[in-house]
């Protein structure tokens, strides 16, 4: 569904990306792990065309979108969810107006259509009752799932989270990675999901992708993944307190 | 110094495209959504600075009637502060002071905004959804400035020929009546016009270099600092050196 092939980004004068080679196939959930700052957000924003590659390219559905333009790229954008890391919800509007923005700019739908599905998706991330909120009223979690609702509003084959429960209470969190697991398994919705939330991506990905130095070090299933012997794998599960002695297995959602 | 000069150009190319395109999105500024959000802007841009704008209009306009006042005195020609006050307040002052306040205020403030909306990934969030800022954010800023700076320095330019009058009539006793009748019997329509096109060019300017400068923003917090302080010196800069285009290419 989205491959990124040899994706080398240089921003400033640092190699953020060197070669990143990465498939993710359609209808998994990809997670993305890493320490702070080695580039996953901008390994995300590849992947929808906010940044360009220096070298190598990106593949959307069988079409490079690293070199696409106009209608094309707005096309295949349009395949796409985006929860950004704050949530980026436009300030002015109220918490219902943000999610329903995509459908009045992009939709011939009637208002009443519009209130339906933005209550539909409130109600999936908890905040139908918040909808005359504004973005500086409530708190960061709640911003970031209004990004959420917003972003799966036109129902989207492909998201992307970036840190969705960082900055969350863990209950929170929880409802945040069944919702993700529910999109995968009743819409076969594809997800791309960074995090650093190990819990989270143990149960929610498919497979899991650890980032460092530019490049993807590993990947893997959970259950291979948390047996892993790469070094910065060892560092992220020892710096999370899980050592795996035994078989590990996903705790049911 | 080369490389500074060809940053100069860079920036000042990459604002005159920011113009071009904001024209070109004007053929949505019918729509009623649009048409809301200019009126928004109007409003924001426009009505919050009249109080500044009436205070430094009225003392530019007391300032230039004692000065102009004083000396004229000497001749007892003290009645011609009526044509004085009116004619350079139409042509200059009016505009100018207009134009610093609003690049101060409104244009600081966009760039602010604009530039808080690039760190917090919102401008990457309407691009996403394919939503043009540029036809979003920019056009309707852009149209409301171009409405609102001439109406407020022709309001200034009001406030500043009440004001020379007051002192007119405080302080050199030249009567309100005869201070009226001379300010509009020299004052041109000519004055007028170069005035009402001066203040446009320069609330085009304002936006267009605050949104240039906002959009530009790197860097978080520290940047939109940055972006914000930058444009109110390029704006002054560009009013000042515009201003003097428009008038040399009008009265010389
Ligand atoms: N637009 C940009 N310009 C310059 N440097 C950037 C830009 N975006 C990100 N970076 C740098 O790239 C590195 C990786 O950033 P990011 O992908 O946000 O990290 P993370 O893995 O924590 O999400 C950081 O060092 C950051 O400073
Ligand atoms: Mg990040």
């Amino acid at each position: 569904m989205i491959q990124l092939e040899n994706v080398t980004k240089i921003l400033g004068d640092r190699r953020i990306l060197d070669g990143v080679n990465l498939a993710v196939r359609k209808g998994e959930t990809m997670v993305i792990v890493g320490p702070s700052g080695t580039g996953k957000s901008v390994t995300l924003k590849h992947m929808v065309r906010l940044m360009t590659p220096d070298e190598g390219r990106v593949v959307v559905g069988g079409q490079v979108i690293s070199d696409a333009a106009g209608k094309t790229l707005e096309q295949l954008r349009d395949k796409f969810g985006v929860l950004f890391q704050g949530g980026a919800l436009l300030e002015w509007l109220n918490v219902g107006e943000n999610v329903a923005l995509p459908l009045r700019e992009k939709t011939r739908l009637t208002e009443e259509e519009i209130q339906a599905k933005v209550v539909e998706k409130l109600s999936m991330v908890g905040l139908e009752k918040d909808m005359e909120k504004f973005p500086s009223e409530i708190s960061g979690g709640m911003r970031k799932r209004v990004g959420l609702a917003r972003a799966i509003v036109t129902n989207p084959e492909i998201i992307l989270y970036d840190e969705p429960t960082s900055g969350l209470d863990p209950v929170s969190s929880r409802m945040i990675d069944r919702l993700i697991e529910q999109l995968r398994k009743e819409l076969g919705v594809t997800s791309v999901v960074v995090t650093h939330d190990l819990h989270s991506a143990l149960s929610i990905g498919t497979r899991i992708a650890m980032l460092t130095r530019g490049r993807i070090v590993e990947l893997a299933e959970p259950a291979d993944f948390v047996k892993s012997q790469q070094e910065d794998v060892q560092q992220f599960l020892e710096s999370q307190f899980i050592t795996i002695r035994g078989e590990w297995e996903k705790n049911g959602l | 110094m080369g490389r500074e000069a060809l940053g100069v150009l860079r920036n000042g190319g990459r604002a005159m495209m920011l113009l071009f395109e904001s024209i070109v999105a004007m053929r949505t500024m019918f729509q009623r959504r649009a048409r809301q959000e200019i009126i928004l802007q109007m409003f924001i841009g426009g009505i919050k600075s009249l109080t500044v704008i009436t205070v430094v209009a009225a003392f530019t306009g007391m300032i230039l009637a004692l000065q102009t006042g004083i000396e004229m005195r000497k001749f007892g020609q003290e009645v011609y502060i009526g044509a004085a006050v009116m004619i350079s307040m139409l042509r200059e002052m009016g505009p100018f002071m207009t134009g610093l306040i609003l690049a101060a205020s409104v244009g600081s403030a966009i760039a602010a905004q604009m530039g808080t909306m690039v760190v917090s990934e919102e401008i990457a969030a309407l691009e996403l959804m394919s939503i043009n800022p540029v036809r979003f954010l920019v056009m309707p800023r852009l149209v409301a400035m171009a409405i609102m700076t001439p109406l407020l320095s022709f309001y200034s330019c009001i406030m500043g020929v009440v004001g020379g009058g007051l002192v007119g009539m405080t302080q050199l006793n030249v009567p309100w009546s005869a201070y009226i009748d001379n300010a509009i019997r020299f004052a041109d329509n000519k004055d007028l016009r170069v005035g009402m096109l001066k203040a446009f060019l320069f609330g085009i300017i304002i936006v267009i270099t605050a949104c240039h400068q906002g959009f530009g923003t790197t860097q978080g917090a520290v940047g939109v600092g940055n972006a914000t302080r930058r444009t109110v010196i390029i704006s002054f800069l560009v009013i000042l050196i515009v201003g003097y285009m428009v008038t040399r290419l009008f009265y010389v």
